[in-house]
């Protein structure tokens, strides 16, 4: 019984691209940025009181985080004015100072100018520049270079480049509420959040939204990306706003936020990495960062304000998981991981797709060897985590139709309760975990990894993770029956999850144990240069790398299959 | 803030007519407009005819009603004041006419469980914290209200009755919750406080019951003051580690709902609780006992829920495990004391 996979693609749900709110956004661009800065400004004006001293007070600290930034931590996309720029903020900030006459009301007008040019100069920074030719230009690019290469591999010979036998859809398969999320998309507006494991995932999902005939999402790419240019043009092609996570002033968040909140009020389908990065331990994420879950929490809550109760104003959040074998930058992200477990503190970002060449390679190997990626698209639910039904109505779990606007109700009217709201982001967060968990589709790859893991734990049941780790590789070994067995009794467990909804599996998990079991070993970790995990001449499973093999093997961390051990 | 504009949102409702239940509608009717829901149409009657529910007098005004669906259209905010034992049936009762922006303050000061089909308190030995509930996660799992609070606090419903001064505390995630508890309640006589920690208050306010019996139990066998104060203090520190334990924090262990309601209910003859080990200790079986009870003690049921719960977590809680034996195991109230004093752990405070 063999999953049918989405293999054909989809009519676009909007024909003309003018009708593509992000076409729409990128026309309306000025205005927008502005829009974007005054509700920015008049949110930083209530979160201070309308106190010139306080405003004072965060321009300051503002002002001198920004000039540490540009003094510590430059990068290739930074603009040359900015010293430039920060110059001339504390310039300003010291002429108010100075004038000893100016009264209360005077000072705040002062103040709220220089916020004014900040919250301008950030909103202009954050705004995207999506531009149609480059989006359809990308498009094909992705589509046609993958199938070309894809179909160079898989048949041999010379007039195989131009055969069109394999596309790029029997490399990533769709698979999941796909019809619903289209349907969705033409009566609402859709916030996707898919788990986060590699950065090749923005390119990925912006792929997939298109095959599923769906205008382009925007969405907040870290402004790292953007120092490499093959990147940033990909980012800018797919209508990404940029998110610079060096910046951590109030000014610049809530001008963040308000950006977020009020492109999925003009109508643009969003997409947040709600891990907010990529998930250095290889687990699915279980702590989301809900800063920009809230956005859409927020915009919700404006749009029942301002009266729009129907289905055109609902905002819809579609979990999203992404299942890899192999996952380039495990060996960094793991070491990172291992070295700030048990403290959060600041650690440089490094990562293999430091260049174009290396990404480009990778590219190659992908598709010529083959690994096979899977994309669920999890059902859609209202902002406060209920499921949806097909006319996009709110269900409560008894299939009783409610409506969400009742959330944001205190004595029979709408009020903003900033408290409320954030425990809402809270219970949303925890829903979209949930779902994950459901969503997440095992591979062979998991299921051994995970295995071999715990097997080398539970013999040294003495070790803490640390020393685990550290363990010789070359003393590490299984025997074939035993690791058989015990991952026997993990894919037992797993079907039971399966059958109570809790879990999904991938088709090929559907063969005989041996079979999973050398599926997983040829494609864990595979294009690694020390592998996680082998079958060594003997026959028995050895790592080459426990890091590693750590790392894949969280995958199916938070399910208890580690209490089977 | 909004303006109270409507009629609808001034009305509160009240799920329960037990002794808390109509002290709690008694308090809320000096200001607000009440409507209480009891299950029986007869105690339904006495309630609209006679201003009383089960002999106990009601404020004139207090309205009654037994259809759940009235009661949620009139009031958008419910006091649910039922003994967990019929908990999780009122809320699925109540579920389909329940909505989002209903606010759910309740003052049960139990556990539910979350057992699979067909398996009981009985027949289960371990119990996992998953499968315990407390009330506001009772409401939540079974209904679409999201804005829940609790009532927790030395509150003895006959004092409550008489007007004689005393505190709560109302916990929610939502200061909203709190805010609307504060301004419906307080009054002269009673002090409302807040807490955002709502599983800690819950808890101390069920945990504090084991203790409750303990203490019935010491006074029953004639033992003096002594005794009493090392029990509360020995009790006090099983409910952190305990609340700890099923998380909740151990700044409401020592608050008003913690150790303030431990205190009133370790003194007091009014608290069912206490009565329970009272009567033991005089020589009554607790069938007996349960039988001649009109309201339940809650504390009976959270031994058990507790004792499966020590299994399953591996942890060790002398009082809340002696009590148990004593309940359902024929130990002599005697033996279990002797157990206590000889157990070995004597370090003072070691939680905090």
């Amino acid at each position: 019984m063999e999953e049918k996979y989405i293999k054909h693609r989809y009519e676009p749900i909007l024909p003309s691209k003018d009708e593509w709110p992000v076409v729409k956004l990128a026309r309306e661009r000025k205005e927008f940025v502005s829009r974007v800065s005054a509700s920015a400004q008049d949110k930083i004006l209530t979160l201070t009181g309308k106190n010139p001293d306080i405003l004072k007070e965060e321009l300051e600290t503002t002002l001198y985080r920004e000039k540490l930034r540009i003094k510590q931590n430059p990068w290739v996309v930074d603009p040359d004015d900015e010293g430039d720029f920060w110059g001339k903020v504390k310039a300003a900030l010291l002429q108010i100072n100075s004038e000893t006459k100016l009264n209360r009301s005077k000072r705040l007008e002062a103040y709220k100018e220089i916020l004014e040019r900040i919250t301008n100069r950030y909103s202009e920074e954050i705004a995207s520049n999506f531009n149609h030719q480059h989006y359809k230009f990308t498009r094909s690019v992705v589509t046609y270079g993958f199938s070309r290469l894809l179909n160079a591999a898989r048949v041999k010979g010379f007039k195989s480049i131009f055969s069109n036998q394999y596309t790029l859809q029997d490399k990533i398969q769709i698979t999941g509420e796909t019809d619903q999320l289209r349907d969705l998309a033409t009566k609402g507006t859709i916030v996707m959040v898919p788990t986060h494991f590699s950065n090749l995932d923005s390119i990925l999902i912006g792929w997939i939204i298109s095959v599923l005939g769906l205008p382009p999402f925007i969405y907040g790419a870290g402004l790292n990306l953007f120092n490499i240019s093959i990147f940033a043009y990909f980012m800018n092609a797919l209508g990404a706003y940029k998110v610079d996570r060096r910046k951590k002033n109030l000014m610049y968040l809530e001008t963040l936020k308000t950006y977020s909140k009020e492109a999925i009020q003009f109508g643009c389908h969003s997409l947040f990495f709600p891990g907010g990065t990529r998930s250095r331990s290889g687990m699915i994420e279980s702590k989301l960062k809900l800063g920009l879950l809230s956005t859409a929490i927020e915009a919700q809550r404006t749009n029942y304000q301002n009266d729009i109760n129907d289905i055109s104003g609902k905002i819809f959040i579609v979990p999203v998981t992404i299942n890899y074998h192999f996952v380039l930058e495990a060996p960094s992200l793991i070491k990172d991981y291992l070295s700030i477990t048990g403290q959060e503190r600041y650690y440089k970002e490094n990562d293999e797709f430091s260049n174009s060449y290396k990404i480009s390679k990778f590219l190659v190997k992908f598709f010529t060897k083959g690994s096979d990626i899977s994309v669920s698209v999890g059902k859609a639910m209202d902002v406060l985590g209920n499921y949806v039904d097909e006319h996009g109505d709110s269900l409560d779990k008894y299939g009783r139709k409610i409506d969400p606007r009742d959330y944001f109700i205190s004595n029979n009217q709408i009020t903003v309760d900033q408290q409320r709201e954030e425990e809402y982001t809270n219970m949303l967060g925890k829903r979209i975990v949930e779902e994950f968990h459901k969503i997440n589709r095992v591979f062979s790859s998991h299921l051994v990894a995970f295995t071999a893991f715990e097997l080398i734990k539970q013999r040294n049941n003495k070790l803490d993770l640390f020393d685990l780790i550290r363990l010789p590789e070359e003393e590490i070994f299984l025997p074939y029956q035993e690791f058989k067995e015990a991952c026997e009794m993990v894919y037992e467990r797993i079907l039971a999850l399966k059958a109570e909804g809790k879990i999904n599996i991938a088709p090929h998990m559907k063969r005989s144990m041996d079979e999973i079991i050398s599926h997983g070993l040829d494609n864990v970790g595979m294009y690694h240069a020390k592998r996680p995990l082998i079958k060594n001449r003997q026959g028995d499973i050895v790592t080459e790398d426990m890091s590693l093999l750590y790392f894949y093997h969280n995958r199916l961390h938070g399910y208890g299959l580690e209490k089977l051990f | 803030m909004a303006l109270k504009n409507s009629s609808k949102s001034s009305t509160i409702g009240v799920v329960g007519v037990g002794s808390f239940g109509t002290a709690i509608a008694n308090m809320l009717a000096e200001k607000s407009k009440v409507m209480v829901y009891a299950r029986k149409p007869e105690v339904v009657d006495e309630i609209n005819t006679q201003s009383s529910a089960h002999g106990k007098a009601l404020h004139a005004s207090i309205q009654g009603t037994f259809d759940p669906e009235t009661l949620c259209k009139e009031c958008n905010i419910l006091f649910f004041m039922v003994p967990s034992s019929g908990f999780q049936e009122v809320a699925r009762k109540f579920a389909p006419f329940l909505h989002p922006y209903h606010l759910v303050i309740h003052g049960t000061k139990g556990l539910c469980l979350n057992l699979p089909e067909g398996q009981t308190l009985d027949t289960v030995k371990k119990i996992k914290r998953s499968q315990i509930l407390t009330m506001s996660e009772v409401i939540q799992q079974e209904t679409v209200a999201v804005r829940v609070g609790c009532l927790a606090g030395p509150n003895l419903a006959r004092e409550l009755s008489k007007g004689q001064p005393a505190a709560t505390v109302i916990a929610s995630k939502y200061n909203e919750v709190i805010m609307e508890g504060q301004r419906l309640l307080r009054s002269d006589k009673f002090q409302v406080y807040g807490n955002s920690d709502i599983i800690g208050v819950e808890l101390s306010g069920v945990l504090k019951n084991i203790i409750a019996i303990a203490s019935g139990a010491l006074a029953g066998l004639g033992l003096g003051e002594n005794a009493r104060g090392l029990l509360i203090s020995r009790g006090m520190v099983e409910m952190a580690h305990l609340s700890n334990a099923l998380g909740g924090s151990l700044k409401s262990v020592i608050g008003l709902a913690g150790i303030g309601d431990l205190v009133a209910t370790c003194n007091s003859v009014d608290s069912r609780n206490f009565t329970v080990g009272y009567r033991l200790a005089k020589g009554e079986s607790l069938t007996e006992i349960q039988a001649s009870m009109e309201e339940v003690a809650e504390g009976v049921n959270t031994v058990k829920i507790i004792k499966g719960f020590l299994e399953a977590a591996d942890l060790r809680a002398p009082i809340t495990e002696n009590l148990y034996r004593v309940l359902f195991e024929d130990l002599e109230i005697e033996e279990a004391l002797q157990f206590l004093m000889k157990y070995p752990f004597n370090v003072d405070v070691d939680f905090v």
